[in-house]
């Protein structure tokens, strides 16, 4: 990313008037209903019964979680006007601290050190970048370095001896901490999966999806649930949310206001970091039970990437967090015959991308679609699974999938990753 | 109002020194200085952005300090900023209420208030629109309505009127007054003398950084104030001989650019323009910014393809020709915000000197660059052009505004371009490297040189330009004689009011010039 | 003048001296709360670090982290994050040790294809992101990111048996075929208990030569310094910014590939499960340091193999090695901040000293004037 100085500029000619088109409610519903007609189609097709399975949402939602937390975090972090980069490494403290914490007395006492450590990390990240106006990217990276290198040294320091280890701890991984509650709503949970069972296109992929969302749902889901809730309101309905984001969209007319921009860009930073703390605390207490190093995978920059996707607004960030996590969810469940499956999903959206694109004229962009499109298909129908290696790789690719697909209609904060002087206005 | 010997150090530099000021209620005070003279300084120690390195500053007979710009605004001190401080992405109404929500709430009450205000003062300000989509003048309405909404009684302006159409400054003019009329005191930074003459009460001169006198509006003419504000008389863009020749330079046919916004709705940038510059004629292009004047240089420099239209410089046709191909074959460029696109600010000035030109020489020799030449050759423009700085070696950054603009013309001279493409050239510079380069550009002229001249100082456009054309929604919609035209009657077909060829009217009035 | 560029050599010494210094100072800290003795260590590791094979060891390392640094160094001169050396390098290596372990060439042409390889693979898994960030505005940072978790998985894929890889001997390990010995790059012998410098080294100092003449002596080098300081100046002066923005990701991934190359040529022969891993931060580390001049780059790649070496020997001596990535974690962190700082007071001090000369010449004239 690169941050370019903007100044104010000037104005554009009066427009034609013409209505705003923002996404509408129905509109949503529309594109939600469309979506789901077409997965079950494909699911329907090539008999992958997984792809709407009730275990298979349950799992999504729980790998959508931390990638939605890390979004999170960033949102807070670059509505305030600061690239947040060492999410990953905020994960990791917060894998590693809650799982610390965590093995030694009670689960909860673990999510709240490992919010804790990720806020350590934040206030560092807000230290070097608002206080000493290090580049933001420059000093995420070395957060995360940074991160790495003091949870190796303290896991093999704590893991590797006395009691931890006689309870499994060794240098990459910790001793197993209980297990958080989860919810389960009894009838209507067996009566969805009854529903589920029977395969019936659309209603059977309504039940499964409905049934992943009341079953087995853990305490932390929820949790999330009211941050992401609670993260809209502060920031979009009030004061205080009103100053945070003027930080990041022009904070020298914040300044010039009396709006503390310093203090803002602090509280937010540190916020963000207790976001991803949280995020990798999850990660070690529910889809596993201890620290493992390596826990992250990347799920930081996959949470960056939703908020992209998300138009840097809760709504879409939840939507791009829900799909990372499904396509997370996909792979490691089942591997190659489901993410197989993905490939004609994936063929029938680029053939539908290409067509729009044609009828709208843009030929060489409508052609390299339908190119693709082609090409996927004639691998889908060569092969019967997908080989496992590349399984493994199927959440990154479909962020870089997402990430060029959408990348034209963003808008981001005006003043994201600015180096931001007090007195700077001219 | 009252400051006393107000002093303000910067590392070297001393903005203000022994500044004394009176200022009555109720009353337009005026504080007039040319750029740099300390008057941006000055108004921000007054607003709590900066703090005094001595001085007094006396409010309603209380001594205050100011430790932020909260402090100004809880006395009643409102700032309107030359550049307007507005985040386009939020609402007017964010962006009012931003830093003062304790005072009516953020909604429904903060918008009847701001209703209210606009009201009482005539300003037409819609809360709920984004400020991205609002025009100058009503931006500048918004940063009026932010100060008044915090119950200023006291307002700044700093150099409204420099975005302006003549129209919108009889109409900025007359708020000031119903202001006024309340009892408010305002007090109001600038540099058009004629203006200032026109709606001030008091005037207080600033030059090199200190107060050198005050003035009576009603008994003082342009001449005295700008004797008071340069010491001397304020140098004039005006031309003498015409240097025209009926040699084509650039030749514009059919320049049609259309942009599609996120909505989707089509706006036309440019609208199939069409002129002609000759050898030896300059040609000035007056326009509202932000009505197509900056994408069509971009277009002739080459940096926005246009989506129809042909170009061609001395008879070769340069429609597809890259950036730099276009500079190669003699396009000099004087940028609107050397900032953004004229300098490396952090790079020391003989690289400067290469930018815009790395391929030529004496920058480079075939693939490799030749800094010796390149240092040379930095020093000579530093010593021809008057960039007043100690080395070479020094950053851009380190320079003023008008010694950084006479670098980049030295610098764009030193090729002999053949069209030279100068975008308000002498924007917040001084007045002496302003007269400097005004003189470049007139030599450069009698020697054959074809100039394109974008300004917002209808002054300089109407003083240095040989044609004068009017830009108006993309399109070229007037033209004017330069000898007889006035700021008025431009300013009417800036506004859409008026095209065709402009007559000069009997009814214009006499003009000090 | 004069005075001006000493002060600013000072300043950037200053700066990387600061860090260590500060990371000392912290890694002191944490061995004490941990009740070790810091000067123990850190005896340790100076004594152990400058022994003659521990020499040898530190300049084979540091030719490797050097060549990272420099691909690295090349994207921060843009503004550009190339964080995905990581990827490119490994991938580079790993086809140039397939394609090499293939073919047998004499050795003037199987080196040379094996280096072109490996930057040919480099390059394009590096342009993969280019192309991305320039059409589409994907960002590089999160771009190459990705494309190095998938280059993980493209060569777990590749590496095994059947594939491209083969088990060795021992059935133990998996590893592309070896490559012949018309694949061996010369070394230089220091004797039987030191072992042997690498012939890349050589190399690697080249490039380093390279890097700094094209950057600071070439129109295209001012061009991608241009697009770097600002890119709306650079446009308005006649560059492509998309073209170099590719460009330069290109030759940051075709350097990367070069990464593997001491340790494929000079060393393992093989690309096996256990190649070096993680070479791709440490480059990042390395430049940063080093501030993307040839010669800091140089210093911290060393100061970075010196470190890993005497992590071992800590181990050995009931320290914890991983103290040492602490060390480096805290000296990445400090210098970036201590550079800021530095960069700040420079500019500041250069304002100050402007404004007197110009305050003084004013003065001379009017006593001239006089």
């Amino acid at each position: 990313m690169t941050a370019t100085m903007t100044k104010t500029p000037p104005p554009a000619a009066p427009k034609a008037p013409g209505g705003k088109r923002r996404l509408t409610l129905p509109m949503i519903m529309l594109i939600i209903a469309g979506a789901l007609a077409l997965v079950s189609v494909v699911r329907i097709i090539t008999g992958q019964d997984q792809l709407t399975a009730e275990g298979q949402i349950s799992a999504a939602l729980g790998l959508a979680v931390p990638i939605g937390l890390a979004g999170l975090a960033g949102l807070w972090s670059e509505r305030a006007g600061v690239v947040n980069i060492g999410l990953e490494g905020m994960m990791i403290l917060g894998t590693f601290f809650g799982a610390w914490a965590g093995w030694q007395s009670s689960p909860w006492i673990g999510v709240l050190t490992g919010i804790l450590g990720g806020m350590a990390g934040g206030l560092v990240h807000a230290f070097a970048t608002v206080t000493f106006g290090v580049d933001h990217i420059v000093s995420g990276v070395a957060i995360n370095i940074l991160a790495l290198g003091t949870t190796q040294y303290l896991a093999k320091l704590w893991f590797n001896s006395g009691e931890a280890a006689a309870k499994g701890g060794n240098p990459k991984q910790s001793p197993p901490v209980d297990s958080l509650p989860s919810i389960t709503v009894p009838g209507l949970s067996d009566w969805l999966h009854d529903i589920e069972g029977h395969g019936w296109f659309f209603v059977s992929d309504i039940a499964g999806i409905l049934g992943g969302l009341v079953t087995d749902l853990s305490v932390l889901t929820l949790l999330a649930a009211v941050l992401f809730v609670g993260s809209f309101f502060i920031l979009w309905k009030t004061s205080f949310g009103l100053r945070l984001r003027s930080c990041g969209e022009n904070p020298v007319a914040a300044e010039s206001l009396g709006v503390n921009v310093y203090l803002y860009k602090y509280i937010a930073v540190i916020v963000s970091g207790g976001l991803a703390g949280l995020a990798g605390a999850f990660l070690a207490m529910v889809p596993t039970h201890i620290y493992l190093e390596g826990q992250t995978g990347g799920r930081g920059y996959i949470g960056l990437a939703a908020m992209i996707f998300g138009n840097w607004r809760v709504g879409g960030l939840a939507t791009g967090a829900g799909l990372f996590g499904y396509s997370d969810a996909l792979q490691l469940r089942n591997g190659g015959p489901t993410v197989h499956a993905l490939l004609l999903l994936l063929v029938v959206l680029l053939a539908a991308l290409g067509a729009w694109k044609l009828w709208k004229k843009a030929f060489v962009q409508g052609a390299i679609a339908v190119g693709v499109a082609a090409l996927v298909l004639v691998w889908y129908v060569l092969t019967d699974e997908v080989p496992d290696e590349f399984v493994g790789s199927t959440p990154y690719v479909v962020t870089l999938l997402v990430l060029s697909l959408s990348a034209q209609r963003l808008r981001m904060p005006k003043a994201d990753g600015m180096r931001y002087r007090k007195g700077q206005g001219k | 109002m009252e400051l006393r010997g107000i002093t303000k150090r910067f590392p070297g530099v001393v903005a203000n020194h022994d500044i004394d000021i009176t200022v009555r209620r109720g009353t337009v005070h005026a504080l007039i200085g040319e750029n740099g003279a300390g008057k941006s300084t000055l108004m921000k120690i007054l607003y709590g952005m900066q703090k005094p390195d001595e001085g007094t500053i006396t409010v309603d007979g209380e001594q205050v300090a100011f430790h932020n710009p909260g402090d100004a605004i809880a006395r009643g001190i409102g700032m309107v900023h030359q550049h307007f401080m507005l985040a386009d992405n939020l609402t007017v109404l964010e962006n009012v209420v931003l830093g003062s929500e304790k005072l009516h709430g953020i909604g429904g009450r903060a918008r009847a208030k701001i209703m209210e205000i606009s009201d009482a003062y005539g300003l037409g300000v819609r809360p709920d629109a984004l400020v991205e989509d609002l025009g100058v003048a009503d931006r500048q309405r918004v940063e009026i309505l932010k100060v008044l909404f915090r119950g200023a009684r006291t307002l700044i302006l700093d150099e409204p009127t420099a975005v302006l159409v003549p129209q919108e400054v009889d109409a900025l003019f007359d708020n000031l007054r119903g202001l006024k009329a309340e009892g408010l005191t305002v007090i109001f930074i600038s540099h058009k003398l004629g203006e200032v003459l026109s709606v001030a009460d008091e005037i207080t001169v600033i030059r090199r950084g200190t107060t050198v006198g005050s003035a009576d509006p009603k008994h003082t003419t342009t001449k005295q104030l700008a004797e008071l504000m340069v010491g001397s008389e304020l140098p004039s863009p005006e031309t003498r001989e015409s240097t025209v020749t009926d040699e084509p330079m650039l030749v514009i046919e059919g320049l049609h650019l259309a942009e599609f916004d996120l909505e989707g709705i089509e706006r036309i940038v440019l609208d199939r323009i069409s002129f002609t510059i000759h050898k030896g004629e300059v040609l000035g292009i007056a326009g509202v910014e932000g009505n197509g004047q900056a994408e069509l240089v971009e277009a002739i420099m080459g940096m926005l393809p246009p989506d129809a239209g042909d170009l061609s410089l001395d008879g070769a046709d340069i429609t597809h020709a890259p950036t730099r191909k276009r500079r190669e074959d003699g396009i000099g460029y004087i940028p609107e915000d050397r900032h953004r696109h004229g300098l490396l600010l952090e790079a020391p000035l003989w690289e400067n000197r290469i930018l815009g030109h790395v391929t030529e020489r004496p920058n480079s020799k075939g693939v490799l660059l030749d800094p010796a030449a390149a240092r040379r050759d930095t020093e000579r423009i530093v010593r021809e052009y008057d960039v007043r700085t100690p080395g070479i070696e020094v950053t851009a950054a380190s320079l003023s505004g008008g010694n950084q603009q006479k670098l980049i013309v030295g610098r764009e001279m030193s090729h002999l371009p053949k069209l030279l493409i100068a975008s308000h050239p002498t924007r917040g510079v001084d007045v002496g490297a302003q007269a400097q380069i005004w003189d470049q550009i007139r030599e450069a002229r009698r020697e054959g040189l074809a100039v394109l001249l974008i300004s917002a100082d209808l002054d300089e456009l109407i003083g240095l330009s040989d044609t004068l054309r009017v830009m108006y929604r993309g399109r070229l919609v007037a033209d004017a004689d330069p000898a007889t035209i006035t700021p008025e009657e431009l300013g009417s077909a800036m506004t859409g009011a008026a095209s065709g060829h402009l007559e000069h009217g009997e009814n214009a009035g006499g003009e000090d010039r | 003048m004069k005075k001006i560029d000493k002060e600013r050599v000072l300043l950037a010494i200053a700066a990387p001296l600061l860090a260590i210094a500060v990371s000392f100072l912290v890694t002191a800290l944490v061995l004490l709360v941990t009740g070790k003795q810091p000067f123990d260590a850190f005896s340790i590791m100076f004594d152990y670090g400058f022994k003659s094979d521990s020499q040898v060891y530190i300049l084979d390392k540091g030719t490797t982290y050097y060549i990272a640094g420099l691909a690295v160094a090349v994207g921060f001169r843009m503004n550009l994050f190339n964080i995905g050396v990581d990827g490119q390098y490994r991938m580079g290596a790993f086809f140039a040790a397939a394609v090499g372990g293939a073919v047998s060439l004499p050795n003037f042409l199987q080196i040379p294809l094996i280096i072109v390889v490996a930057m040919l693979v480099g390059g394009m898994w590096a342009g993969i992101a280019g192309l991305l960030k320039t059409k589409r505005g994907v960002s590089e940072v999160i771009a190459t990111i990705m494309l190095n978790a998938i280059a993980t998985n493209v060569i777990a894929y590749f590496l095994q048996p059947g594939r491209l890889g083969h088990l060795d001997k021992a059935q133990t390990q998996v590893s592309t075929t070896p490559l012949p010995s018309s694949g061996y790059l010369f070394n230089f012998d220091m004797g039987e208990l030191n072992g042997e410098i690498y012939g890349f080294i050589v190399i690697a100092v080249l490039l380093g030569i390279a890097y700094w003449f094209v950057l600071g002596r070439t129109r295209f080098g001012f061009d991608l310094r241009a697009v770097g300081l600002s890119e709306s100046a650079a446009e308005a002066s006649g560059v492509s910014v998309k073209r170099m923005v590719l460009t330069s990701m290109l030759i940051s991934g075709a350097l990367a590939g070069l990464v593997g190359m001491p340790t494929l040529l000079n060393d393992a022969h093989k690309f096996g499960t256990e190649f070096p891993a993680g070479v791709g931060f440490v480059g990042i580390s390395v430049a940063l340091l080093g501030r993307n001049n040839p010669i800091g780059v140089a210093l911290a790649a060393l100061l970075w193999a010196f470190l890993e070496r005497t992590s071992t020997q800590l181990d050995f001596e009931d320290f914890d090695k991983e103290i040492v990535g602490v060390m480096q974690g805290v000296i990445v962190l400090s210098v970036v901040i201590a550079y800021e700082v530095v960069r700040r007071y420079g500019l500041r001090r250069q304002q100050q000293k402007v404004g007197e000369e110009l305050a003084a010449q004013a003065k001379n004239k009017q006593e001239v004037a006089a």
